[in-house]
């Protein structure tokens, strides 16, 4: 046996993927992190202090995990849905009545949930220990973007279903763009945006027509919720996240006193 | 599974035939969550247990407090009203995310106690001992990272057998459901339209607090708690958070999922949702307040003179306070900070206060509008 794991060791093929020997000397240990693309996201050497539960809470790792959960089943729950007016209920309908203990819907919709929550509690660890004092000010920036974007994810995706809660949670939500000042034709200052008594601003162009593609939820609305939640703005919040763990590392790694 | 879960445990509706004891033990819930004294209940708590720390920072507090807050979930948990909105299985979340925001508080409080204590005594916090200590990533870090993330599948993976994602009625915009209500993490905004126009706690204020949130590695200038717990090096800081995060957010997400019910009404967590339940609406403008009420003359018709005594209200509130304060008792903060960095904050924080201003403006003289102009759709 051990013959055989030193052969495989020693093949080619193996030295062709890793480039260091088992990480049991501090050499190998290195080289496992610094030779591996995901690995190096994190520093060589970490605080002691910065790897405790009780200090960091795991809570953005566990957002990180919860975004790779929601990639992975939300790829394959495209598989079977049909974002059009007619066909989406009936998708997710049917994902229920004829899988046999599917998970994957279930996974997809408690991880959304448990992200928000993940999130928040993540902000709030970093806000207790100070960690978003210099010199990581930017980063602490960067988080934020990355909370409203989760925010923005689970809010694009409530509306797929196309069940009554979906439709009426963004009716109620989208409701409130009505009345953007100056740019919602129910929000203050809208009736000064006019130009030889022509308005520019009404219910047919304003800022909620633009997030709903129409006066109400409807078709156009699915199909540019369904495009942002499984697209934009998931390339958008893989790209911060890329910054926002370059820039953990960058900034001296999970805080720590200085 | 969730349904059979709420059978067993006697959901489904029926009238509810209750000894003295929980019939008592009903009542007070459903009286002291009413939105005025929860609000007021949880403000006291913030500053009770901030106050109280080195009390709440004990082990024996916190489990105390799961335990009777358990036992508490399994006697409402037989009510069939408390059962109807507990056991929905959008909102077993929100009751994680009680427990974890609690859990996670009292963690943070009690860190922060111990190092507090140990910094006066001299010695390092406990993160300044182990800090010191470099430990390699390769297997510390990333064996843990793969632990928690095992754990954590097995997790999700049970709660989804158990409780199925539920789907409603196809959609049908001619049927509007009673209560409408936003996703979850949107209802401490929708519980603030019962104080605010749309525009304000829809548009305004959520900007607010994304740009404040921004803001604050800006306008902390203290240098003190980077990297470790703390309470008595940044009191200010961690009791604004508390206030903000806690209070008006977390508190008011679960008052708008558990507590309002149809036409955004209250109920009381045993209370039945009963659609017929009106509250009277006797809330009056500041302009009849002044006009009517000081004066005893009619409302002008000029909607600017009309809400001249807002207008004026509000002017001073937002130009006149801040520099007001700050060449009087917040001298030190305008030295300290510098000209900027004080204006920007007394503005977001002005704009902060202007909320439980407001709350209880509308509790104690019924108050709906500083400045109405619904001519304009201007109303503060």
């Amino acid at each position: 046996m051990t013959k055989l794991f030193k052969y495989v060791r020693e093949s080619q093929i193996w030295k062709s993927v890793f480039r260091h020997g088992y990480p049991d000397t501090p050499r190998n240990r290195t080289l496992a992190v610094l030779s591996n693309v995901f690995l190096h996201l994190h520093p060589v050497k970490v605080r002691r202090s910065g790897i405790r539960l009780s200090y960091t809470w795991c809570m953005g790792g566990l957002t990180f995990f919860l975004f790779l959960i929601l990639t992975l089943t939300g790829l394959l729950l495209m598989f079977y849905y049909r974002p059009t007016a007619d066909k989406a209920y009936e998708d997710i309908f049917a994902l229920r009545e004829h899988v046999p203990i599917g998970v994957m819907r279930e996974m997809h919709r408690w991880g959304a949930h448990l992200m928000v929550i993940s999130v928040w509690l993540h902000m709030y660890r970093v806000f207790l220990t100070g960690s978003y004092k210099p010199p990581r000010e930017f980063n602490w920036n960067v988080g934020v973007i990355l909370l409203v974007l989760t925010l923005l994810l689970s809010f694009t995706g409530y509306l797929l279903p196309w069940d009554q809660l979906a439709v009426w949670a963004i009716t109620v939500g989208t409701n409130m763009a009505r009345a953007t000042p100056f740019l919602g034709h129910e929000g203050p200052g809208a009736a000064l945006v006019s130009f030889g008594g022509i308005d520019f601003i009404h219910a047919g162009d304003d800022v909620r027509f633009g997030l709903l593609a129409g006066r109400f939820v409807g078709e156009g609305a699915l199909l540019r919720f369904y495009v942002l939640h499984c697209v934009g703005f998931p390339l958008i919040a893989a790209t911060l996240m890329a910054v926002h763990f370059w820039r953990v590392r960058k900034d001296g790694g999970i805080s720590g006193p200085l | 599974m969730h349904l059979a879960l709420a059978t067993i445990l006697g959901g489904g509706g029926g009238p509810v035939n209750d000894g003295p004891v929980a019939a008592a033990i009903k009542n007070f819930s459903n009286w002291l969550t009413e939105p005025t004294r929860y609000s007021v209940a949880s403000i006291l708590a913030v500053a009770g247990i901030l106050y109280f720390r080195k009390f709440f920072a004990k082990v024996s507090v916190i489990t105390i407090f799961f335990v009777l807050s358990t036992a508490y979930f399994v006697f409402a948990f037989q009510d069939p009203n408390f059962n109807a909105i507990i056991t929905k299985p959008d909102n077993v979340p929100i009751v994680i995310l009680f427990a974890t925001v609690i859990f996670f508080t009292w963690l943070s409080l009690r860190r922060a106690v111990i190092n507090d204590e140990r910094t006066k005594r001299g010695e390092p916090t406990l993160e300044g001992e182990l800090s010191k200590q470099k430990v390699f990533t390769w297997p510390d870090l990333v064996y843990s990272e793969l632990i928690c993330l095992v754990l954590f599948t097995a997790a999700m993976l049970v709660w989804s057998i158990l409780i199925t994602a539920p789907i409603e009625e196809p959609a049908a915009t001619a049927r509007t459901p009673n209560p409408s209500k936003a996703p979850w993490y949107f209802l401490g905004l929708q519980e603030l339209l019962v104080y605010f126009d749309p525009w304000l706690a829809g548009v305004v204020l959520p900007s607010f607090i994304v740009v404040g949130l921004c803001a604050i590695p800006y306008l902390d200038t203290n240098p003190k708690g980077n990297g470790y717990y703390t309470f008595e090096e940044r009191p200010f800081a961690i009791s604004f958070f508390w206030v903000g995060f806690l209070l008006f957010w977390v508190s008011f997400v679960i008052l708008g999922t558990f507590l309002r019910g149809p036409n955004w009404s209250f109920f009381g967590p045993f209370e039945y949702w009963d659609l017929h339940k009106l509250e009277p609406m006797v809330n009056v403008d500041l302009s009849t307040y002044f006009w009517v009420g000081l004066l005893d003359k009619p409302r002008p018709d000029n909607a600017l003179l009309r809400e001249a005594p807002g207008i004026v209200l509000l002017v001073g509130y937002f130009l006149v306070l801040p520099p007001l304060l700050g060449k009087t008792v917040m001298k030190k903060m305008v030295t300290d900070l510098g000209m900027i960095r004080f204006n920007v904050f007394m503005h977001l924080f002005l704009w902060f206060a202007l909320i439980p201003v407001k709350m209880g403006l509308r509790w104690t003289v019924n108050l709906k509008y500083f400045i109405g102009m619904p001519e304009y759709f201007f109303n503060v």
